[in-house]
C-alpha cells in the first residue's frame, strides 16, 4: 500500500448510514430477472446482493458484487449509476430507484474493512498468460484468469497498479486506497507483477508472445492531447491528467494562482475543474479562487454526466460556453491570459461542428491552463506491437482478439468514441470477456 | 356523526374502543391519559396477589422494516399492591363517570379466594369482572390463567363462583392456546358469564439470538415461552371470534381482542362478531393517541355507509363464513394484469411460474420491454400473482362467466350420491 495521500476534502459522496441501508435494502423489490441486473454492463445479481444485505449477510453480498465485477469497490462510486442500473430499477417510474451504488459501496467496504478473502485461484492449469497494462480492464482479465488457473503476469508501465482508478480519478470521489485493494485482491490470487516495464519500449511483442500463450492488451489510452494553438508551451499549462495525478499523489503543483481555465467538458474537465478548485481554495486558506469551464459547443453537448455536472456546479465551477481557446498568452515564459474566439454551432452532414465566428475575440486573464479534452491514443504503441488498429482504437473481433492471434484487448484501448464515455465497468466487462476467450483459446488450442 | 355507543353485556362506553388488560392500563396515571385521549373503556392491568416480574420482559417480531409486526412478552400480572389499584380505579372512575372501567382478575382455584377478591374490588366502583383465564406463561405453571382456560370445567366452576358473588357483569377470557375455542367458551356460558373476551396471548418463543444462542428475550441466559401478540395474530383472533359467535351453545356477547390497529380491523372483529375490540399491541407500539383515528375513521366508514350506529353492523359478516363444503365450486376468477400500472419487476411471474400454475407468461414486444400476461384458461385464480405484486391494483382478480350454476361440494356429492 502506498503513503497516504490527501482525499483534498469531504467526498463527493458520502457513504449511507446503517439505518439508511436498512431502509434501502429492504425497499428492493428482490425483483426477477431484474432490469437493473440486465442494465449493469457487468450483469451484477443486484437483487440478490441486496437481499444480503438485508439478510445480514455481508461478505455473502460482497462477493456476489465482486464475482461479476472485479471493479466492484470502484464502479460503487464512479459509475453512472443513472444511466445503468438505477435507471432500470423498477422504482425508475416513480423517481426513487433503489441506490444500488452505494448500497454496493456499503458491502464492499465491509469487506474491505474486514479484509475478507473473496476468491480462490483455480488448480493450475499450465498456461501462461502476460496482460499489457494493469488498470480496470487489464486486472478484471487477470482476476479471471487466475480463477481459471491459468498463470498471470502483468505489465504496467507505471509504479502502481490500478491504472486510471489509481492515478486518474480525483481522490474525492475514488480513493487511491480502493483502487489499490481491487489490485491486490488480484495480486493475492498469484497474478504475478512487473511493474515500471512499458512494453513496446522495454519489451516487445515478439518478446511476449515466445513466452506466454496468450495476451491481453488493456493498455488503455494516452495523456490529454495538444489543442493546437499557440502557448501551450508555457508555463502553467496542464494536461489534466498529470495534474489530477500529481494531486491524487500529494505532490506540489506549484502556484496556480486566483483564475484557473479548464478547456474541455467531458469527465475529465470535470474532475480537474473541481480537483484545481479545491487546491487553489486550500492553498490561498480557503480564499477564493475563480475556476472555469471553457467549452466550444454548448451545455447540452457537454459529454459528462448530469451528475457531474451537477457537483462542478455545487463546488462553485463557473462554465462559459460557446468559445474556443485561440492563444494563450504568456509573460516571462509563464501564462498570462487567453484569447478566445465565440463559437456557433453549424449542422454540416457529419454532424454539427462548432465554429469560430470571426471578430468575437475576448481576451480573459488566466493563470492556470488545463486541458481536458479527452485522450489521445496510443497510435505509436499499437503500431510498435504490430496490431491493427484504427486511429490507436485497436482493432478487435467478437472475442476481442486482435489482429494478432492470441493477441486480445479490453477497455480503453479499444473503446471508440460512441453514445457515452469510456467507464470502468465496461472495461471490468470486457477484461472479464478477453480472459473467458483466452480461457476457451487455450484449452481448445491445448 | 354515527352512533360509536357500545354495549358489552351492559357494560356501556361512548365507544367500542377499549385498552386490553396489560401494560397500558398498569396504572390511574395511564389510564387518566388513555380516558383524555378518548378511549371508551379500560379493562385494569390483572388483579390479584402481587407477583414479582423478571426484567427483559418484551420482544418485538420485525418483517424487513416493519417493526413489531407482533410481539411477546413474559411478564405477569399486576406486580402493585391491590390498595394502591383500588385508589387509583376509584379516582379514575370519578373522574371520567362515561367510561367502562373492568377489573381483570386472577386467582388461585379456590372458591374463598375468588370471592373474597371479588368483594373486595367491587367495592369501587367498578363496571365490570374480566376473569382473567389466559395468562399463558408463569401464573399458568401456578394452577392460574391458561391452566384454568384450557380446562372447561374449571371455568364453568370459577365462573360461577364470581358470578354468585358479583353484582356487575363477569366478562370470561379467553386462551387461544386451545384445539377448539368453543370449548372453553360454552363453558364460560355454562357458568353464567355475561360475556367472553378473546383471544389472550399466544403460546410463543421470539426467537434465538444466533450470535449468543440466547432465546429472546432472555433473562439471564434463559427464558421461557411467551405470549404472542400484535397485528400478525388477527387472523387467528377473527377465526376464534366467528366461531365463538356463530355457536349457538355459546350465544353470548363477545369482545374481540388480538392485533387490532386501524378502524378496519375494528369494523372486520365487530363484522365477525364482536361487539366492541380491546388493544394493547398498538398502543404499546405508537401510544394512547390512535384512538382519535379509530374513532374518526369508524365514524366516516359508517356515515358514507349511512349507517347510523356501530351496534348495526356488529355480526354483520358473521355467517359469511361456512363451512368449505358450502362453498360455489363453479365460482371462477382470474387474474388480470393492467399493462399501464405494471413496473416489470417480474415478481408475480416467479411466483406463479414456481409456486403457482405456470400461466404468467413474459412476452417480448416490439419494442423490446416484456408484458406480464395471464393465461387466463389455466390460471386457476389463486391470487397469488395479486399478493406479490407490488403496484396495489395492477393485478385484479376478476370474475369470469363460467356458464354453470353456483354448486357446492356438498351439492355435487349428493348429486353424484343419486346418479350413482
Ligand atoms: C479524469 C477521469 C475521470 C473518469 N471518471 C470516470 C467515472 O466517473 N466513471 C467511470 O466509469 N469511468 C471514468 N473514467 C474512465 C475510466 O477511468 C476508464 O474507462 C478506465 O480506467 C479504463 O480502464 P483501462 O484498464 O482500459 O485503462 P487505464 O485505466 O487507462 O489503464 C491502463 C493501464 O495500462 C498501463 N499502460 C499503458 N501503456 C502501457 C504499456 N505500453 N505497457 C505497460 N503498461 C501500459 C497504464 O499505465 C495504465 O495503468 C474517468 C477517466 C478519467 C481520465
Ligand atoms: C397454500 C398452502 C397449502 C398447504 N397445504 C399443505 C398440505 O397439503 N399438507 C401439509 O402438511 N401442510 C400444508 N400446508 C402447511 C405448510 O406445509 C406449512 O406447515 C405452513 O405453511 C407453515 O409454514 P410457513 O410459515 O413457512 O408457511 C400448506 C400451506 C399453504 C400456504
Ligand atoms: S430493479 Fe430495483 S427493486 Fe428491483 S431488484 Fe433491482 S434494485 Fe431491487
Ligand atoms: S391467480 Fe394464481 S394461477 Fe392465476 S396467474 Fe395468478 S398466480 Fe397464477
Ligand atoms: S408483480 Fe405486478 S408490477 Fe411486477 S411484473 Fe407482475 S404485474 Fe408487473
Amino acid at each position: 500500500m502506498a503513503a497516504p495521500v490527501p482525499s483534498l476534502g469531504e467526498p463527493f459522496h458520502r457513504p449511507l448510514t446503517h439505518l439508511e441501508v436498512k431502509l434501502e435494502a429492504n425497499r428492493c423489490l428482490y425483483c426477477y430477472d431484474a432490469p437493473c441486473m440486465n442494465a449493469c454492463p457487468t450483469h451484477i445479481d443486484v437483487a440478490s446482493f441486496i437481499a444480503k444485505i438485508a439478510a445480514g449477510n455481508l461478505a455473502g453480498s460482497a462477493r456476489v458484487i465482486m464475482d461479476a465485477n472485479p471493479m466492484g469497490a470502484s464502479c460503487a462510486r464512479v459509475c453512472p449509476t443513472d444511466q445503468l442500473c438505477e435507471g432500470a430499477c423498477v422504482y425508475r417510474k416513480d423517481d426513487t430507484p433503489i441506490r444500488i451504488g452505494d448500497l454496493q459501496r456499503y458491502a464492499v467496504d465491509a469487506a474491505m474493512r474486514d479484509g475478507t478473502r473473496l476468491f480462490e485461484a483455480g488448480a493450475p492449469t499450465g498456461h501462461t498468460v502476460a496482460i499489457v497494462g494493469g488498470g480496470p480492464a487489464g486486472l478484471s482479465a487477470a482476476r479471471d484468469l487466475r480463477r481459471m488457473g491459468h498463470a498471470v503476469t502483468i505489465f504496467e508501465a507505471r509504479e502502481m497498479l490500478g491504472g486510471l482508478n489509481t492515478y486518474g480519478i480525483v481522490p474525492f470521489r475514488l480513493p487511491i486506497e480502493t483502487a489499490l485493494w481491487e489490485a491486490e485482491q488480484v495480486v493475492e490470487l498469484g497474478a504475478e507483477v512487473r511493474t515500471n516495464v512499458r512494453v513496446g519500449r522495454d519489451l516487445a511483442m515478439d518478446a511476449l508472445l515466445a513466452e506466454y500463450d496468450a495476451v491481453v492488451l488493456a493498455c488503455g489510452m494516452g495523456g490529454v492531447p495538444q489543442i493546437g494553438i499557440p502557448g501551450e508551451d508555457l508555463a502553467g499549462v496542464w494536461d489534466a491528467l498529470e495534474f489530477i495525478e500529481q494531486a491524487k499523489l500529494g505532490r506540489d503543483v506549484g502556484a496556480l494562482g486566483s483564475r484557473i481555465a479548464v478547456i474541455g467538458a467531458g469527465n475529465t474537465a470535470i474532475d480537474a475543474l473541481t480537483c484545481s478548485r479545491r487546491i487553489a481554495r486550500q492553498a490561498s486558506g480557503g480564499g477564493e479562487a475563480r475556476v472555469t469551464m471553457y467549452y466550444r459547443r454548448g451545455e447540452r453537448q457537454m459529454s459528462a454526466y448530469g451528475f457531474e455536472y451537477d457537483f462542478a456546479k455545487q463546488e462553485g465551477i463557473e462554465f462559459r460556453f460557446f468559445c474556443a481557446p485561440a492563444r494563450i498568452l504568456g509573460e516571462g515564459g509563464r501564462v498570462k491570459a487567453i484569447e478566445f474566439v465565440r463559437t456557433r454551432l453549424e449542422t454540416s452532414e457529419g454532424g454539427e461542428a462548432a465554429v469560430p465566428v470571426s471578430g468575437t475575440e475576448f481576451v480573459e486573464p488566466i493563470d492556470t491552463v488545463v486541458r481536458a479534452i479527452g485522450q489521445s491514443r496510443l497510435v505509436e504503441t499499437f503500431d510498435r506491437l504490430g496490431i491493427a488498429h484504427d486511429g490507436g482504437v485497436v482493432r478487435v473481433d467478437e472475442s476481442l482478439q486482435t489482429t494478432r492471434p492470441g493477441v486480445y484487448a479490453a477497455g480503453d484501448c479499444i473503446f471508440a468514441k460512441g453514445t457515452r464515455e469510456a467507464m470502468v465497468v465496461e472495461a471490468a466487462e470486457q477484461g472479464k470477456r478477453a480472459a473467458r476467450s483466452i480461457d476457451t483459446y487455450l484449452r481448445g488450442g491445448a | 356523526m354515527a352512533d360509536l355507543r357500545s354495549n358489552l353485556a351492559g357494560i356501556a362506553s361512548p365507544n367500542p374502543f377499549w385498552l386490553a388488560s396489560a401494560p397500558p392500563t398498569n396504572s390511574g396515571y395511564q389510564v387518566m391519559r388513555a380516558f383524555e385521549a378518548g378511549w371508551g373503556g379500560v379493562v385494569w392491568k390483572t388483579l390479584g396477589t402481587p407477583i414479582v416480574n423478571v426484567t427483559s420482559r418484551f420482544a418485538g417480531m420485525n418483517y424487513k422494516q416493519n417493526k413489531m409486526v407482533a410481539m411477546n412478552n413474559i411478564e405477569l400480572i399486576t406486580d402493585r399492591p391491590l390498595d394502591e389499584n383500588l385508589s387509583e380505579i376509584a379516582k379514575c372512575k370519578r373522574a371520567f363517570p362515561d367510561r367502562a372501567i373492568v377489573a381483570s382478575l386472577m386467582e388461585a382455584c379456590e372458591r374463598d379466594a375468588w370471592r373474597e377478591l371479588v368483594k373486595r374490588v367491587q367495592e369501587v366502583d367498578i363496571d365490570g369482572f374480566e376473569l382473567n383465564f389466559g395468562c399463558p406463561h408463569g401464573m399458568s405453571e401456578r394452577g392460574m390463567g391458561a391452566a384454568v382456560g384450557q380446562h372447561p370445567d374449571l371455568i364453568a366452576r370459577v365462573t360461577e363462583w364470581v358470578v354468585e358473588a358479583s353484582r356487575v357483569p363477569v366478562i370470561v377470557k379467553l386462551t387461544p392456546n386451545v384445539t377448539d375455542i368453543r370449548f372453553p367458551a360454552r363453558a364460560a356460558a355454562r357458568g353464567g358469564a355475561h360475556a367472553v373476551s378473546m383471544i389472550n396471548t399466544i403460546n410463543s418463543i421470539m426467537g434465538v439470538d444466533v450470535e449468543t444462542w440466547n432465546p429472546i428475550p432472555h433473562v439471564d441466559g434463559k427464558s421461557s415461552h411467551g405470549g404472542y401478540c400484535g397485528p400478525a395474530v388477527k387472523p387467528i383472533a377473527l377465526n376464534m371470534v366467528n366461531d365463538c359467535a356463530r355457536d349457538p351453545e355459546v350465544g353470548i356477547p363477545i369482545s374481540g381482542i388480538g392485533g387490532v390497529e386501524t378502524w378496519q380491523d375494528v369494523v372486520e372483529f365487530l363484522l365477525l362478531g364482536a361487539s366492541n375490540v380491546q388493544v394493547c399491541t398498538a398502543v404499546m407500539h405508537h401510544g394512547f393517541r390512535i384512538v382519535e383515528e379509530l374513532a374518526d375513521g369508524l365514524n366516516r366508514y359508517l356515515d358514507a355507509r349511512g349507517i347510523r350506529s356501530v351496534a348495526e353492523i356488529v355480526g354483520g359478516a358473521a355467517n359469511r363464513i361456512t363451512s368449505w363444503n358450502n362453498l360455489n365450486l363453479n365460482y371462477k376468477i382470474v387474474a388480470r394484469i393492467d399493462q399501464s400500472a405494471c413496473i416489470h419487476c417480474n415478481k408475480c411471474y416467479i411466483a406463479c411460474e414456481d409456486a403457482a400454475h405456470q400461466c404468467i407468461d413474459r412476452v417480448r414486444q416490439p419494442g423490446g420491454s416484456t408484458n406480464l400476461v395471464v393465461d387466463e384458461g389455466h390460471c386457476v385464480g389463486c391470487n397469488l400473482c395479486s399478493m406479490v405484486c407490488p403496484v396495489d391494483e395492477c393485478i385484479e382478480m376478476v370474475r369470469v362467466d363460467t356458464g354453470r350454476p353456483a354448486q357446492s361440494w356438498k351439492e355435487r356429492a349428493a348429486a353424484m350420491g343419486e346418479v350413482g
